[in-house]
């Protein structure tokens, strides 16, 4: 209520401006820079293309994946894009469930990067197949006249339960999030085909409380599924690595490791969009150096989990006694992939550190810096665990190096392509602040004193 | 006003009253729901905490939804995850068959998936989404506005006030509405 002492939203902004100022960019032509973005990503989604037609055309020979390395940045990429999923359903449900006020602000972006990472890491999952459109044939379990069923022992299985559940879940969490603020743009909209079209995305919603009731029950509820469910799928993946008895992959750690440094990509994702969008749009009164802040100490926390769980490898690897344990292990810091190990210590566990200091938390700059180190640390994390423990098992007659081809980097370009191109198109045809519930947490006209 | 059998073709009147903050709404639905007319609602840009007791709404019934639809969810993944591995019986790892500690997480995403679809579907019902016929009585509405709305019921029932547009207009004024009018639903589309 408006007895509380934090200001969540500020400039004295009355209903009605929210509703102008969230409004305006889907109302007016895109700004130069708006399509100074735009036409960057469309050039990296054409690279992605290049890249997948020549995955389709050749196959998956043209990357540098072959014996002991069967995993590369393909893995890399799904995980790393899997990860930053998990900070926009952390910011809508748990944030939700722990009734954090703040999250208003920033929770319909973050849901949004959500879904298009999702989409990003389904993309990259079912082309590393080489060919996907048999991709359906082997991963569900369907009836067939040779009675074949896929094998529910395999952690591979329940990772396409798992990101299958997880995309389905948050993409119906959106839009039922956004349905009352599709209403607010349609009941603004002066064109009759732009009046259609958000007539029949907002589901004819008229505000009534009687709806309000079921709504706010069944958002209750998704936020109750979502929380499982995101520390499920973050699970389900490292499962992939945990359950099999590669060194460096075989630890009972990856759960709760890959859990929390999923929320630290994500959130570092979530300031690089902030900044990013609060500036171009002018939604500095609803996205304040407050809520940068709390995502800064986030960033600080779970950076320091992730930091213990690369320090707890070590020790465990050492403890355990084993020399293939060791030998991983030490392979990976002083191996002939040394720098990609010492990418992801100083991005980040060291990095980070500079968030113990208030005004470093407060300042754009830094912290824009700070979230790129983390995006980087992060996908050369995933890199280190899967390329390090690969390149160098048991046999040392085994032994091989991988080095990823330009096809391959051409195919992360393209999924950066394809998660900015949705970003960007999500700010101009959707309301990218949920006006709705940044109302609710706002002082009321009648004691806040700004008259509407 | 002629009626062809029992259903009604003649578009159904209203009258509206407006408030211009939550606080106003509060105790104006306390006046309104006294009057004991059949049909009334209020409409508001955002869920305003409290109102649903005032207004006298039971809770919502989608929990029993999620929760029916979640244990199924558990149940069917156990049971095709049974079934499929006898079908095509493969040692794997030598575990046994039904080695079903392997089986859990897809337990686990079959219930949050079949508990979310099932909850989303009930709330669509719930509300009578998507919802053409009721057009929203003021663009405000999603906006800044509060409003109560007495509505004339479709058919009227015993044991509440008969519907009369000026008795209506009179209980919103005097439940303290800045601006009060009488309309008549439109759909959407018409």
């Amino acid at each position: 209520m408006a007895t509380t002492a934090e200001v969540l939203v500020t400039g004295g902004k009355t209903y009605n401006d929210i509703n102008e100022d969230v409004a305006r960019p889907l109302e007016s032509f895109p700004t130069k820079k708006w399509w100074i973005c735009f036409s960057v990503a469309l050039v990296f989604l054409c690279v992605g293309l290049a890249s997948w037609t020549k995955e389709f055309t050749t196959g998956i020979g043209v990357w540098g994946l072959n014996h002991p390395g069967g995993w590369g940045t393909d893995i890399t990429n799904f995980v790393f894009w899997v990860g930053i999923g998990h900070a926009g359903t952390l910011i809508s449900a748990i944030l939700f469930l722990f009734r954090q006020k703040w999250r208003t602000g920033i929770n319909r972006s973050a849901e949004a990067m959500t879904i298009f990472a999702v989409i990003c890491a389904l993309l990259v999952v079912l082309t590393h197949t080489g060919r996907p459109w048999y991709a359906a044939f082997w991963l569900l379990p369907y009836p067939n006249q040779r009675q074949l069923w896929v094998n529910f022992r395999s952690p591979l299985l329940w990772d396409v339960f798992a990101v299958s559940t997880y995309f389905t879940i948050s993409l119906i969490f959106w839009f039922v999030g956004l349905v009352p603020d599709l209403a607010s743009i349609r009941d603004r909209a002066t064109n009759k085909i732009r009046k259609t079209i958000y007539t029949i995305l907002s589901l004819g919603w008229r505000g009534s409380n009687k709806n309000w009731l079921h709504y706010e029950t069944a958002y209750m509820l998704f936020a109750g599924l979502s929380t499982p469910l995101v520390l499920s799928v973050h699970s389900v993946v490292s499962f992939d690595f945990a359950v099999s008895q590669l060194p460096g992959w075989h630890t009972t750690i990856f759960p709760p490791y890959f859990v929390a440094g999923a929320i630290f990509s994500g959130f570092a994702m979530v300031v690089t969009l902030l900044v990013i969008m609060r500036e171009m749009f002018g939604f500095k009164n609803y996205i304040t150096l407050d809520h940068l802040e709390k995502m800064n100490k986030v960033i600080l926390g779970t950076g320091m989990i992730v930091g213990y769980a690369y320090a707890c490898e070590f020790f465990i690897a050492w403890y355990s006694g084993s020399p293939f344990e060791r030998g991983a292990f030490l392979n990976r810091m002083f191996g002939p992939y040394w720098w990609s190990y010492w990418i992801m210590v100083s991005c980040n566990v060291l990095s980070p550190q500079i968030f113990w200091f208030r005004s470093m938390r407060r300042n754009i700059g830094v912290m824009f810096v700070i979230s790129l180190y983390v995006n980087i640390g992060m996908y050369f994390e995933r890199f280190v665990i899967i390329v390090t423990s690969l390149h160098r098992d048991f046999l040392p007659s085994s032994w091989d190096m991988y080095v990823p081809t330009f096809w391959e980097w051409g195919i992360f370009v393209g999924t950066l392509g394809v998660f900015f191109t949705l970003f960007l198109l999500f700010v101009r045809f959707l309301p990218a602040i949920a006006m709705g519930e940044v109302k609710s947490v706002m002082p009321s006209p009648k004691e806040g004193g700004h008259h509407s | 006003m002629t009626s062809h059998s029992s259903e009604r073709t003649a578009p159904l009147k209203a009258v509206v009253g407006f408030f211009d903050n939550p606080e106003d709404i509060m105790t104006g639905m306390k006046t309104v729901r006294a009057a004991n007319f059949e049909q009334f609602d209020a409409y508001t840009p955002f869920p305003v905490h409290g109102l649903d007791e005032v207004q006298g709404l039971k809770k919502s019934w989608i929990p029993w939804v999620t929760l029916a639809l979640g244990m199924s969810g558990t149940s069917i993944a156990f049971v095709m995850q049974y079934w499929m591995s006898h079908e095509w019986p493969h040692i794997i790892g030598g575990k046994p068959f039904n080695s079903w500690p392997a089986f859990v997480p897809i337990m686990f995403e079959l219930t949050i998936l079949l508990a979310g679809i099932s909850t989303f579907v009930a709330l669509l019902i719930s509300c009578g989404f998507p919802n053409i016929k009721k057009k929203i009585f003021d663009p405000s509405i999603t906006n800044n506005k509060f409003a109560i709305a007495i509505e004339e019921p479709v058919k009227a029932k015993s044991g509440f006030k008969l519907f009369s547009e000026s008795e209506a207009i009179q209980v919103l004024k005097t439940a303290g509405a800045k601006d009060v009018r009488a309309v008549i639903q439109e759909g959407w589309f018409s």
